[in-house]
């Protein structure tokens, strides 16, 4: 089992209407399924975060396709505004079939 | 052991067919890169302009270069990286939340290339931005 934790930076609080920073990281190999065992010399698998979407109070705010090419440890950051107070749900899709999810409550206030 | 003149002109085609070589990989790759944006364009034109790219201009580690795309008005854009084993990146798309159509990721690039930006605007048509990036040491595995 892989200890995959991802990590999300909301503002506590932001205002009706305003446009928002957003950033999230999620630490995870990301193997491009490119590369080759230097002993065996047989390509490793590939396994990446294929899929990375942010909503909020089901309504969605950004939606990532994700290919080899994206670093290992994905760090996205994006603008985000909302009208009212609710949650902000993060969900990322590994190309293992797991799904790894997070909340952040955003206040308007 | 004695060259004859046919002999000399033999190991000259087949120098001339191993320099051919390298020719249909790079048409692969073009034709590769092709696909990836006809799969998102639908092949409707591009033109230039209404898309920000932003990345370093030279890379000293291909693993992790960050990068930024911005397209006011942009539904989806398209992020491209042609010298890469697969050339697309990333697409991302933006809902009805979205404060601003931008985003900031980090990308790993095999070698020097033309990041390419592609972007779809509300109105269907497409706008396309390119920058170069020098890679001192690539990403990607190998």
């Amino acid at each position: 089992m892989k200890n995959i934790v991802p990590r999300v930076k909301v503002p506590a609080t932001v205002k009706a209407g305003e446009v928002f920073t957003v950033k999230t990281l999620i630490n995870h190999p990301m193997v491009s399924g490119f590369g080759k065992d230097k002993k065996t010399g047989k390509t490793i698998p590939r396994e990446i975060i294929n899929h990375f979407s942010c909503d909020f109070e089901g309504q969605n705010v950004i939606a990532m396709e994700m290919d080899p090419a994206i670093s290992a440890n994905p760090y996205i950051e994006f603008q985000a505004k909302v009208d009212k107070s609710g949650t902000m749900t993060f969900t990322w899709k590994d190309d293992d079939g797991s799904v790894y999810t997070k909340t952040a409550p955003v206040k308007v206030g | 052991m004695n060259l004859t003149r046919r002999d000399v002109m033999a190991l000259g085609a087949g120098g001339a067919a191993l320099a051919m070589l390298p020719l249909p990989a790079a048409a692969a790759d073009q034709a590769a890169l092709d696909a990836a944006i006809k799969k998102f364009t639908g092949g409707a034109a591009t033109k230039d302009g209404g898309v920000k790219l932003t990345a370093p201009e030279i890379a000293e580690n291909g693993n992790t270069v960050p990068i930024e795309v911005e397209a006011e008005g942009a539904t989806e854009i398209l992020v491209l990286a042609p010298n890469n084993p697969l050339p697309s990146a990333f697409t991302v798309s933006f809902g009805p939340l979205s404060g601003a159509s931008s985003a900031s990721t980090r990308i790993r690039l095999a070698g020097t290339q033309d990041l390419t930006a592609i972007a779809k605007m509300k109105d269907g048509s497409f706008a396309m931005a390119k920058r170069t990036v020098k890679v001192t040491i690539g990403g990607c595995g190998g």
